[in-house]
Parts: C-alpha cells; sequence; structure tokens
C-alpha cells in the first residue's frame, strides 16, 4: 500500500501528462482552437490547412534531409572513430574527452559558437577569403539552399561523441579471440570491420539509431539559436512550427495538428522498433 | 577501460621476454594512425577555442583581425559585460539573472526529479504492486513521445495549479520529464541488487521507506552520482521548457542568452556574444570534466532507455 502512494507521482505522470496529455492534444487537433482551446469539432480542417502551408512543407522537407544526413554521417563518423580508439592507442582517454566533450553543451551555445564560425564576414569564409581566396565561398546561414547543411555540421559536431561512446563500448564487448582468428586467416583489416565486426554491432547499432532519431524529430533549440528559422523560411523544422503556432501566432489547432503529425512520425520509428524487441523477448 | 590501462602499464615492465614483440613508436601505421585523430580532435576543439579567443578581443581587434588569431590585447571587459549589463529587451543586468534562475530551478529540480525517481525504481524493482508494469511501461513509451504533443495539456495543468509561469512550474515540469529515464535507470539498478538484503530488511521488521533510506540509499550512492550528472546538465541545457513555461523575469540562462546573442536592436558584439555563450556553457563543461567517468555511465545508462 505505502508502495503505491510512493509511487503515485509516477502513476500520475504516466497516465494524467503522458497518456492524457497525448490523447487530449489528439482530440482538440480536430477542432478550431484559436488563442484558447475549444471543443468545436471542423474535422480534417487543421490538418489540410496544415500540408497545403508552404512553411510546413519546407519544415517537413528540411527534417527529412536533416534526419538522413544525420542517420548517415552521425553512424559512420561515431564509427569511425571508435574503431580508430580502440587499436590500443595512448591518450584514448584524452581523444575520447576531447570528441564527447560538445555533447556536455546546450544546443544554444553550439548554435551561437556555429553562427559566429560559419558569420561570412568574420567567420571561416572571411579568413579563407583574407589568406588571398577571394572566390571562396562557404557561407551556408545565409543561403536558403544548404541553411540546412550548416546546422547539420553544428548538430555532427555536438552528437557525434555520442555514437562514438557506445560504440566504442560496443567493440569492447567483442571477442578478442574473434580478432586473433581473422588474423590467422589473413583477412585484412577492413573486410573484418565490415563483414564480421558490424554484424556483431547490431545491438549497439539498434540503439544509436533510435536516441538519434528521436533526437532528430526534436530538433528545435538549435535552428532557434542558428539561424531563427532563417533566411526567411529556409531552415524551419516542424517542432519550431508547433511552437510558434502555439505560442506566437495564437493559432492553437493547428500547433495541435503538427504536434500531432511529429507524434505519428515517431511512431512509424518505434513501433517496428518495439516490435523488434519484443519478438526477441518472446524467443529468448 | 581500466583493463587497456593495466595491460599498457604491463607491457611496459619489461624485465623479462613475455607479451608481443614491441611494436616500433614510428611505424607507418602510427603515424597515420595518430595523424588522423589529431586532425580530428583539432577540429573538435577549434569552437570551443574561438570561443575563449573572441570573447577576449576588443571589438576593433575583432572587426580588423582573424577569428582564428590569439588576441593581441586581452581584455576581460566582454565577460564583466555579458555577465552584468548586457540587454535582453529592456532589462540590462546581463546574464547574471539568467544564471541565478537557472540555479534555482537546476537545484530543486534535480533533488526533486532524482527523489521521485529513485523512489518509483525502488517500488517497481521490489515492491512490485498490482498495475505497476503498465504505468511503467507508458512511462518509457513517454520519453519517446515529442515534448510538443504535451506542451499545452501541461500549460493547462500549470494554470490550474496556479503555477504556469513561475519557477516552481518550471520544476515540477523538468521532474516529470526527467521521470522516465531515471526511473528506469533506478528500477534497473536496485533489479541487480541482492534480493536476500532486501529479504533481510524485512525480517528485521523494516518497512517500505525503513528499507529504502537505511539499505536501498546507502548502497546506491554511484548510481546517484550518475543521477546527478544527467540531471544537472539536462536541465542546465535545457531551453524548450524554460522558454514556454516562464515569464521573461524567470528566464533560465539559456533563453536569456539566446535573447542577448539573438537580439535584433543594437550593434552586434561578438566578443561579448561569445563570453555569455562561455558563461552559459561553463556549468556543464565544469561538471563533464570534473565527472570524467560517471559522465560516460550516465550516457551508456541513458543509452539502454527503452
Amino acid at each position: 500500500m505505502t508502495a503505491k502512494i510512493a509511487s503515485l507521482p509516477m502513476i500520475l505522470t504516466a497516465s494524467v501528462v503522458f497518456a492524457g496529455g497525448t490523447v487530449w492534444t489528439f482530440v482538440y487537433s480536430f477542432t478550431d482552437s484559436g488563442l484558447l482551446p475549444r471543443l468545436r469539432f471542423v474535422g480534417l480542417d487543421q490538418y489540410e490547412r496544415l500540408w497545403s502551408t508552404r512553411r510546413w512543407l519546407v519544415s517537413i522537407e528540411n527534417l527529412f534531409i536533416y534526419g538522413v544526413c544525420m542517420l548517415v554521417f552521425s553512424l559512420v563518423i561515431g564509427f569511425v572513430l571508435a574503431a580508430l580508439l580502440d587499436q590500443k592507442i595512448r591518450f584514448e582517454n584524452t581523444f575520447r574527452t576531447i570528441f564527447l566533450y560538445p555533447f556536455a553543451l546546450s544546443f544554444i551555445v553550439t548554435g551561437l559558437v556555429w553562427q559566429w564560425l560559419l558569420n561570412p564576414d568574420f567567420g571561416i569564409q572571411g579568413v579563407v577569403q583574407g589568406l588571398g581566396w577571394t572566390s571562396f565561398d562557404f557561407d551556408p546561414l545565409y543561403d536558403p539552399d544548404i541553411v540546412i547543411y550548416g546546422i547539420l555540421i553544428a548538430a555532427l559536431w555536438q552528437s557525434t561523441g555520442l555514437v562514438m561512446c557506445l560504440m566504442l563500448a560496443g567493440l569492447r564487448g567483442i571477442d578478442e579471440d574473434i580478432w586473433k582468428a581473422a588474423r590467422v586467416d589473413g583477412i585484412p583489416m577492413w573486410r573484418t570491420y565490415v563483414f564480421i565486426v558490424i554484424p556483431m554491432l547490431r545491438p549497439v547499432l539498434v540503439t544509436a539509431l533510435v536516441i538519434i532519431a528521436s533526437g532528430i524529430v526534436k530538433v528545435y533549440d538549435l535552428v532557434v539559436a542558428q539561424t531563427s528559422g532563417g533566411p526567411g523560411i529556409a531552415s524551419e523544422v516542424p517542432a519550431k512550427y508547433v511552437y510558434d503556432m502555439m505560442f506566437s501566432s495564437q493559432n492553437l489547432g493547428q500547433g495541435f495538428a503538427a504536434s500531432t503529425m511529429m507524434l505519428l512520425s515517431v511512431l512509424i520509428v518505434l513501433i517496428p522498433w518495439a516490435y523488434l524487441e519484443f519478438g526477441k523477448k518472446k524467443h529468448g | 577501460m581500466d583493463n587497456t590501462v593495466s595491460a599498457d602499464l604491463r607491457d611496459l615492465d619489461t624485465s623479462g621476454p613475455s607479451g608481443p614483440r614491441p611494436r616500433r613508436t614510428f611505424s607507418r601505421r602510427n603515424i597515420f594512425l595518430y595523424g588522423t585523430l589529431l586532425v580530428i580532435a583539432l577540429y573538435y576543439l577549434l569552437p570551443l577555442y574561438v570561443m575563449v579567443v573572441t570573447s577576449l578581443k576588443g571589438m576593433p581587434e575583432i572587426r580588423l583581425g582573424n577569428i582564428f588569431a590569439p588576441p593581441v590585447d586581452v581584455t576581460f571587459a566582454p565577460w564583466v559585460k555579458a555577465w552584468s549589463q548586457a540587454c535582453t529587451g529592456l532589462n540590462c543586468d546581463g546574464l547574471s539573472r539568467g544564471f541565478w534562475n537557472s540555479v534555482r530551478i537546476t537545484v530543486p529540480s534535480v533533488v526533486l526529479s532524482i527523489a521521485i525517481a529513485s523512489v518509483n525504481g525502488y517500488a517497481l524493482a521490489n515492491w512490485r504492486f498490482k498495475g505497476a508494469e503498465t504505468f511503467f511501461t507508458i512511462l518509457i513509451f513517454g520519453a519517446f513521445i515529442p515534448y510538443q504533443v504535451m506542451l499545452y495539456p501541461i500549460v493547462i495543468l500549470l494554470r490550474e495549479m496556479g503555477l504556469y509561469g513561475s519557477l516552481w512550474g518550471l520544476v515540477i515540469v523538468h521532474c516529470i520529464f526527467g521521470m522516465p529515464i531515471l526511473t528506469l535507470l533506478f528500477r534497473n539498478y536496485f533489479t541487480s541488487l541482492p534480493e536476500e538484503l532486501f529479504k533481510a530488511g524485512r525480517v528485521d521488521g523494516a518497512g517500505f521507506w525503513g528499507i529504502y533510506l537505511r539499505i536501498m540509499v546507502p548502497m546506491s550512492l554511484p548510481i546517484f552520482v550518475v543521477a546527478l550528472i544527467i540531471q544537472v546538465t539536462g536541465i542546465w541545457n535545457d531551453f524548450l521548457f524554460g522558454v514556454v513555461y516562464t515569464r521573461p523575469d524567470t528566464y533560465p540562462m539559456t533563453v536569456q542568452l539566446n535573447n542577448i546573442v539573438n537580439s535584433v536592436q543594437g550593434v552586434k558584439e561578438y566578443n561579448v556574444n561569445m563570453a555569455a555563450t562561455l558563461l552559459t556553457g561553463l556549468v556543464p563543461l565544469a561538471i563533464y570534466f570534473a565527472s570524467g567517468r560517471f559522465f560516460v555511465r550516465g550516457i551508456a545508462a541513458g543509452a539502454v532507455k527503452g
């Protein structure tokens, strides 16, 4: 009985906030709530409006580009870094500390630093031009076509250390004998990695994938700090659309519809993963 | 990690012909390996270096010079200005207000969220009650739901409680969103402790709280440290909840920093901006460098969520 009372915060959080809040937002996404939520149902109107708003479409496109690049690059870079650190090198702890420190910083700090580094007049572009290469053009934050890659650079700097750490833990879990056997058989190192080690790292890869993916959908602070969605609407993301609709445009219905779409995209990733996990438990 | 270090030390002790033959230090492989690692390390350190260097220069030097060049005239004026004079809107009392707000938010949030989550984990591990697993599953699923879905319902809840816009409202929000990962962390840890301890406590007549306070907590200090690190850095770095659930006079440091740097009025003072950015990053960086191995453990713990 005491246990139940002591767990009251958990019970309330799970049922009222997580389950209740999600259902609440879902229901109200079918209403025409404006400044305040109200229960006047308008069917799928909000969703139709959402999918015909250019800003939302740009947000989705950006999230897609950012998401794919983020997954691929952070897995590849994280793995390469982990493999380099796993060569029994000296100063391993120092290198690991350096690669991981950006992860301790907030996205706001990350975004502001990279805003400064990518500043066209004083940043990397300015420095290279100052060295004499005057036609050098590297200005991602002010070019609508590539601004999302400018954000990607900052995001990768901040979070590859985490992926590296996960992968390194995975590599350390691999039996030394496998390496010895591969060496005895004369298999080159890169082939051992690609065909033997990476398949063995599957659980770690899945974990890393889930962590990266759930971070991608949440991306918000980084964009706010680095570009505020600009130039124009070129670097908008869904999370920012939701915030702006709910708290500055007094258009709650749109915010609810957009956040429900975000939830949907997470479920598309989450359900197959949960299915795999549960499948494993049943067999084991 | 311990193993490799001690293995290295053993290799150094070459009293007899044991172990593999030592490799030449300057083999091609090693030059390539360390060269690559050094270049990557420089790339990772570059932003921190530029932040420090820029924050120590005067504005004329920034306009004329190169962002990578070390400062010619070292000045601490930008730091002073960022801390006590930089403007956000009408307020011109610098980041110090945001810093103290962040302290007032972080301390109670960390203490409360860890207390709640550790009791949850303990109840889940040792006092399984009916329905406990269901709530726990919802909680873990909740960790993956985008925060945006729950932002507005929480606004309503806080408004009903009269806490919307106050620091305590934000503390509650941090407790809620820290709960899934921390509860999982504590549940897994308490489950791994031998059950005999718990049974012995029961036999000696200790109840729910007695066992928790006298047996479980003293035995789990490492996991409390891990939780502490996760929470302090996470809450200090939060931006979204700060901007949604507080008012301008209670804004945490991250929100205030963003407002200072990205304000559209006035001349941009890059040195003050970088000093402010560094000041905000200083707390999590200090924790990171001081905690070392525990930070990595926290990440590994966070990694197994779900």
